[in-house]
């Protein structure tokens, strides 16, 4: 017979008080663990989907210029250094550190082209990454798989052409096989070539004007990666898009303080019902208190024995918690997800973070009652039948 | 054991007008290996009595000393020390857990010692079978009768083998055969030579003892 016997065979034989502060502690670790792993999935899933939202980081070539004002009058900058970036560099931002954060890269060349005689913008691109990276567009017709044109809404009107038409640009024939629909962006006023044939019309293989990078979000350091372009492409000047990158940030941001929030209402309920329940116990118990001082038991194995039966319950809940969280969650996700959302995937730490947590907080919400139990006077205990 | 000497002790409960005193300026000595009964009515305060010389209720004046030790001076874990070395107690209303079984319950007073568990269950046993109880060890208070309960309070009290036995009514729930099988081992335990110190107001019971101390209106008479 030890104190450990004592809480044991109390847990054991009085299994209703037990029960009761065990599900108070098992709906507050479930509900967290809920709450945190729904969180965790919600954010990969909106990552996820925000990566549909396309580019989030621009490579320009580098420009240097003058302010240049003559009697008073601001004439503008005048550019004594343009940098050129090559097809070739955008291979390096394979090599930097957050490689693994990059979605697609996408180079386009930009350049003026005579059409029906009229000047206009071309784009070369590369068609293959449009869904990533212009996932918002709607084209009436076809993606061209090499040769062929998709045209901007606004160039398609000016030029009144329509999928199947051909026209001549820069004295080369080609088919518009698609016409975005209005996008309210630049983009309506582009045509929009394979980069290949764009380098060919300009004379300028190799070359590229500027590129668009989709960075995954899951963790990802936009400003490093940024940094981290600059110094793999020297000639080029690197951009986030800001309001992107913010709003996204903001999202998850919202969503993680939600969930704090709630867990620590939750802690603060389970912890009150820990204590009240454990300080029921101590004052059931009173006259058994009483005749284990009297037999010579000291505060601190009075003290030592209600805190191992808080904390067997609490370990007891937490593992629980933790395994019907991660049930629940699973189950949830696959509820709202249809089974194609985010995963759910075990997470030891955050297992043994529960344990910890579930030790914790039922350890403290009994220390009360446990220092309630030991000051009882051994007298008046027993005078308490 | 040495001698218990209790000097001018008083035992005053609440404050002003509403004030009781339930124990007097009292002093006696108990000497070693005695039997000493304490009498009296209902309420003559001789519970408070007991329970001042089991270290469970500091008296408002006086001094206890038992072994040489002035009991009240020693701080509340000292106190507990001393009681679950020198002392066994065995209450009227038996006061066994009931989650426990009646071998559990006899183990309780070692549970706070470092000993090993086939020695403390050893130690229960001999307790339970110096009771006639050594085929009920596994069983709950509430599946053992009254008397049986009884016995099981006197072998957890007896089970450390301490040398002071202190008994508050023991055979007050008891009829009056199960009554007297109780004061005979309560006797057997004092031939052993352990020092009991028993509170009855049964006149019968009371003459097990070497001694009768009388109290009424919490002066010894």
């Amino acid at each position: 017979m030890t104190l450990k016997n004592i809480a044991v065979e109390n847990l054991r034989r009085r299994k209703g008080r037990a029960f009761f502060v065990l599900i108070g502690l098992l709906i507050s670790a479930t509900t967290i663990v809920i709450l945190i792993s729904l969180v965790h999935a919600m954010k990969e899933d909106i990552n996820h989907k925000l990566e549909l939202y396309g580019a989030n980081i621009l490579i320009l070539p580098k420009t240097e210029s003058l302010s240049f004002s003559y009697g008073g009058l601001t004439l503008g900058g005048v550019p004594f250094y343009a940098a050129e970036i090559k097809e070739e560099d955008i291979n390096k931002i394979k090599q930097i550190k957050n490689a693994a954060n990059v979605a697609a890269v996408g180079p386009i060349l930009l350049g003026p082209v005579v059409v029906n005689g009229h000047r206009l913008h071309m784009a070369g691109v590369d068609f293959r990454l449009l869904s990533i990276l212009r996932p918002w567009w709607n084209i009436k017709g076809e993606i061209p798989p090499e040769k062929g044109a998709i045209l901007g809404h606004d160039v398609a009107r000016f030029l009144n052409l329509t999928p199947g038409d051909r026209f001549l640009i820069n004295k080369q024939k080609l088919e518009v096989k698609g016409v975005i629909e209005k996008t309210g962006s630049q983009d309506d006023g582009l045509i929009f070539v394979p980069l290949p044939l764009a380098q060919e019309i300009l004379g300028k293989k190799g070359h590229i004007s500027m590129a668009e990078v989709a960075a995954l979000c899951t963790g990802c350091p936009i400003p490093e990666m940024v940094r981290q372009i600059g110094e793999a492409i020297p000639g080029a000047n690197v951009m986030a898009i800001e309001q992107v990158v913010k709003g996204r940030m903001e999202t998850l941001n919202h969503f993680e303080r939600f969930s704090y929030g709630i867990s620590v209402l939750v802690l603060v309920i389970g912890s009150l019902m820990v204590l009240v329940t454990m300080m029921g116990s101590v004052k059931e118990r009173t006259v058994e208190i009483g005749i284990l001082s009297a037999m010579g038991f000291r505060k601190s194995h009075i003290i030592k024995t209600i805190l191992l039966e808080s904390g067997m319950i609490s370990g007891m809940a937490g593992i629980m918690g933790y395994g019907t969280g991660f049930l629940a969650t699973k189950i949830i996700v696959h509820f709202f997800s249809g089974g194609h959302g985010a995963q759910v995937l075990f997470n030891p730490f955050f297992a043994i973070g529960t344990l910890l947590l579930s030790l914790t907080v039922g350890l403290i919400a009994s220390t009360y009652p446990a220092i309630m139990a030991s000051r009882l006077d051994p007298n008046e205990a027993l005078r308490a039948l | 054991m040495g001698m218990i000497i209790a000097e001018n002790i008083s035992k005053k409960y609440g404050d002003g007008d509403t004030a009781v005193i339930a124990v007097c300026n009292v002093t006696f000595s108990i000497g070693s290996g005695e039997f000493v009964s304490i009498m009296g009515e209902s309420g003559s305060g001789k519970s408070t009595l007991l329970s001042i010389i089991g270290a469970l209720n500091r008296p408002t004046t006086g001094k206890l000393i038992i072994d040489g030790t002035d009991i009240y001076s020693l701080t509340q874990d000292e106190r507990a020390d001393f009681r679950r070395k020198y002392m066994g107690f065995v209450f009227q209303n038996f006061y066994l857990i009931p989650y426990l079984t009646i071998a559990e319950n006899v183990m309780l007073p070692l549970a706070t010692i470092k000993e090993k568990k086939s020695k403390k269950r050893a130690m229960a046993k001999d307790a339970l079978s110096l009771v006639g109880l050594s085929d009920k060890a596994n069983r709950l208070p509430n599946e053992i009768s009254g008397g049986e309960q009884e016995r099981v309070a006197i072998a957890r009290a007896i089970v450390n083998t301490p040398p002071l036995l202190l008994a508050d009514e023991p055979t007050g729930n008891l009829d009056s055969k199960t009554g007297r099988s109780i004061m005979e081992l309560i006797k057997r335990l004092n031939r052993d030579g352990m020092t009991v110190v028993m509170v009855t107001h049964n006149h019968e019971y009371a003459t097990y003892g070497n001694r009768v101390l009388k109290v009424a209106d919490g002066v010894l008479i």
